[in-house]
């Protein structure tokens, strides 16, 4: 279980900080007030990269710290509190470990000390419909000499507008719906014949679709076997997973903390509204779900870094029982600030909307219920 | 950790652990059977263990404990489960292990621990908690048994209920007003008293689940000795709430799951139909069965949060006891609802030879287990002490 080290508590003591300092929900307000900023802040991104957060994953050889998933989450928790914009979590987080997972030693030598330096910013790109269905790929692949040409499209690709590389799923072998047959590739964002338009979502952060027409690579984009990216596929997904559940138990965990906070302020009928007890026991009922969701979050990171059997398992329960928490809560922020909470002026807002995009990323309730319960045998 | 001491504990067990015991339910009272010699070995073993002082492993030597560490307790229970038997002693003592002595401990004088302690950890004495009244339930400080001193000692009227164990405690801790004029919390005292006098009667309660432990309790002029007060005179307030939070925590220190059914998903898949691929072809109890289980092991991961969190000192573990007592009782309780839905018909039994013993058991479970929002401080109660004593709302306006 996951009992900090030193190190560990230094870290997020460092980051908590820091966010509130240098990246603190004013900023992302900023952000989204101007729309020429492009969705996040360059300085914000080297400040990261300094404090070597772009390298905790990566092996020491590349730059890294190899300081493990858990460590990461700690970090990422503390950005999902003040809602900061960065390529940090699809780009040191899942593109690293894709990396880590599926490249080989050259692919890892070529592409991670970038990442880690935060030149490149490497994103996934999977879906293509309208939610997360990891085995419905109709993007293809075609080997041709010397490599291969990718045509179709992507949606809901996270810092899609920033990627320098994505790191691509595509069909190469049997039907539309088949787990086998896929494989992945890293194309540059420049690639002729890719085009990238922004998705102006609701919570102003950088989502992107992709069009690849006759896009070619080199036979050297391959990233692991041909056809069989399926099982790196789901190791890679479970560590998005359980890095998006870690950034919504901050960002609801700051919710959580709003609105504790104006319950023992806010004077109504002649009381603090705290003081009521309908009010009192929504919180003590918010306040367990927060516990327990931590211990999926913090057992689910472990995990990962144990390299334990049981990853799968518990990333879908980590993803669906925070989603249920983050929903719960960021209905709450609203409800219990009254008309403040319904005002652009006041934060709450951002929290609600920035809650529903990753409710839905990498699989919402439903999907992980589902999961969970196949898992299960039932 | 002493692997070393995991080693002398196994081979003690071994050593000790009459064959006769071997898998037998040592039950509230001891083994349900009237074989003697199940019957006489279960007198050894209780002796066995109290002799070594692990009845109350925890407690000091010179109490009847043995002076161990709560890890060196764990590990006696898991040496005992894995050689198929368990501690009685809790059991035997009534509320004495798990709830009076660890308060004593703090609040006892010198000559109470001295005569009470070691009864209660030999399991030789039986102790009964008298606090709720008839009108005096989640809201406990109302309670109007009174005592007065008189030149013999102390002499308590009043009634009790839900005092479970009574018919069969030797020993009760009571919660008695002993100055009428106070402000209700603080004219309160706990009374120690014997069971078997003149003075006090019992009567069983018949439950919606059938027969039960509890009781209604009556005192008389019952008598209790000048020496009968745990704590200070009209400080029993301070004395329960220290209590309470020990029931709480055996209430909700181990993880949910029952004797008598398997996981609920694998009743389901006995009794209801699967598609091809071995899925519940039920997809909305399917969906509701998933939820149950994750929220069962989000309920396990948070004790064993906060159980590690507690061994690297960082937290109270009593400060999270409520949050994991109502935690517990909504899993416990949506199992035994969604146990009878999976049994549809089969699970509306209440006893004969319609039913298998899986079926009724789950019934009576699902009865007794509403108890559990109930007892202990109600689901409602525990919401009260998270919002005031762990998020530090003010108090609520209204009266209580």
């Amino acid at each position: 279980m996951a009992v900090l080290t030193e190190e560990q508590s230094l870290i997020k003591a460092q980051a908590s900080a820091w966010v509130i300092d240098k990246a603190p929900v004013a900023s992302f307000r900023a952000l989204r007030d101007d729309p020429t900023q492009g969705g996040f802040s360059r300085s914000t991104w080297q400040s990261m990269v300094d404090m070597g957060w772009s390298g905790i994953l990566a092996p020491e050889a590349c730059g890294g710290s190899d300081l493990g998933y858990l460590t990461f989450g700690l970090i990422l928790e503390q950005l999902g509190r003040q809602l900061t914009a960065s390529p940090l979590l699809a780009s040191s987080l899942v593109g690293v470990s894709g990396i880590m997972l599926a490249g080989s030693p050259e692919q890892q030598a070529a592409l991670l000390p970038g990442l880690v330096d935060g030149s490149t910013l490497l994103t996934l790109a999977l879906d293509e419909g309208a939610r997360h269905q990891p085995e419905q790929v109709a993007l293809t692949a075609t080997a041709v000499d010397g490599g291969y040409v990718l045509n179709g499209g992507k949606t809901f690709v996270a810092e899609g507008m920033v990627a320098t590389h994505f790191l691509i799923v595509a069909r190469t072998d049997g039907a539309t719906d088949d787990a086998h047959g896929r494989s992945l590739f890293v194309v540059a964002a420049d690639s002729p014949g890719l085009q990238r338009h922004a998705l102006a979502t609701v919570d102003s952060r950088d989502y992107a679709q992709l069009v690849l027409g006759d896009v070619k690579v080199d036979a050297s984009a391959l990233l692991g076997e041909l056809h069989n990216a399926g099982t790196t596929l789901d190791a890679l997904l479970d560590r998005a997973r359980v890095a998006v559940a870690a950034e919504m138990l901050g960002t609801a965990a700051q919710a959580f903390d709003m609105t504790l906070d104006y319950l023992k302020t806010r004077e109504q009928f002649g009381s603090v509204i705290g003081s009521f007890q309908a009010l009192g026991h929504r919180a003590a009922a918010l306040f367990s779900a927060q516990e327990q969701a931590r211990s999926c979050v913090e057992a689910a990171l472990q995990a990962i870094d144990d390299n334990a059997d049981n990853i799968a398992e518990l990333a879908s329960l980590a993803k669906c029982h925070v989603g249920k928490f983050l929903h719960a809560m960021s209905n709450e922020l609203i409800q219990i600030h009254g008309g403040i909470g319904m005002t652009d002026e006041f934060d709450a807002g951002f929290y609600l909307k920035r809650a529903r995009v990753l409710e839905a990323s990498y699989g919402n309730r439903a999907f992980h219920r589902d999961r969970y319960a196949t898992l299960l045998g039932f | 950790m002493a692997s070393e001491f995991e080693a002398s504990v196994t081979e003690w067990v071994a050593d000790n652990l009459p064959q006769a015991l071997v898998g037998v339910n040592l039950g509230m009272y001891g083994p349900d059977t009237s074989d003697p010699a199940v019957l006489d070995a279960f007198e050894v073993w209780r002796s066995r263990l109290a002799d070594k002082g692990w009845g109350a492993p925890t407690w000091p030597a010179e109490y009847g404990g043995a002076g161990l560490t709560d890890a060196q307790a764990k590990v006696i229970t898991k040496a005992l489960a894995r050689a198929g038997s368990s501690n009685p002693i809790p059991y035997l003592a009534g509320m004495g292990v798990t709830m009076v002595g660890p308060t004593m401990l703090e609040y006892g004088t010198e000559e109470q621990k001295a005569e009470h302690l070691p009864g209660m950890a030999s399991g030789k004495v039986r102790w009964c908690l008298g606090l709720s009244e008839p009108n005096a339930g989640s809201d406990l400080a109302s309670l109007s048994t009174r005592a007065h001193k008189d030149d013999a000692g102390w002499v308590i009227n009043g009634q009790k209920t839900w005092t479970s164990g009574a018919d069969k405690s030797q020993w009760c801790g009571a919660l008695v007003r002993t100055d009428p004029d106070a402000a209700k919390r603080d004219g309160i005292s706990f009374l120690m008293l014997r069971m078997d006098q003149p003075g006090v009667e019992t009567r069983p309660i018949s439950l919606i689940a059938g027969e039960s432990p509890f009781c209604e309790t009556f005192f008389t002029d019952a008598r209790a000795e000048n020496d009968a007060l745990l704590g200070a005179l009209n400080d029993g307030w301070s004395v329960i709430k220290r209590l309470l939070q020990h029931e709480r925590q055996s209430q909700t220190n181990t993880p949910v799951t029952s004797a008598y059914t398997d996981p609920v998903h694998v009743v389901a898949k006995r009794y209801l139909q699967t598609t091809a691929d071995g899925k519940l072809a039920d997809a909305d109890l399917r969906a509701r069965l998933a939820d149950h289980l994750m929220d069962k092991s989000a309920h396990e991961l948070t004790i064993a949060r906060i159980m590690a969190d507690a061994r690297g000192g960082n937290v109270e573990v009593s400060a999270t006891a409520s949050i994991l007592k109502n935690s517990a009782t909504d899993v416990a309780q949506m199992r035994s609802e969604l146990l009878l839905e999976i049994m549809g018909y089969q699970g509306l039994g209440w006893e004969g030879a319609g039913y298998t013993a899986e079926e009724l058991h789950a019934v009576r479970e699902w009865l007794g287990g509403k108890a559990m929002s109930i007892y202990g401080g109600s689901y409602e109660v525990q919401k009260n002490i998270i919002s005031k004593n762990i998020l530090g709302l003010p108090e609520t306006t209204q009266k209580g």
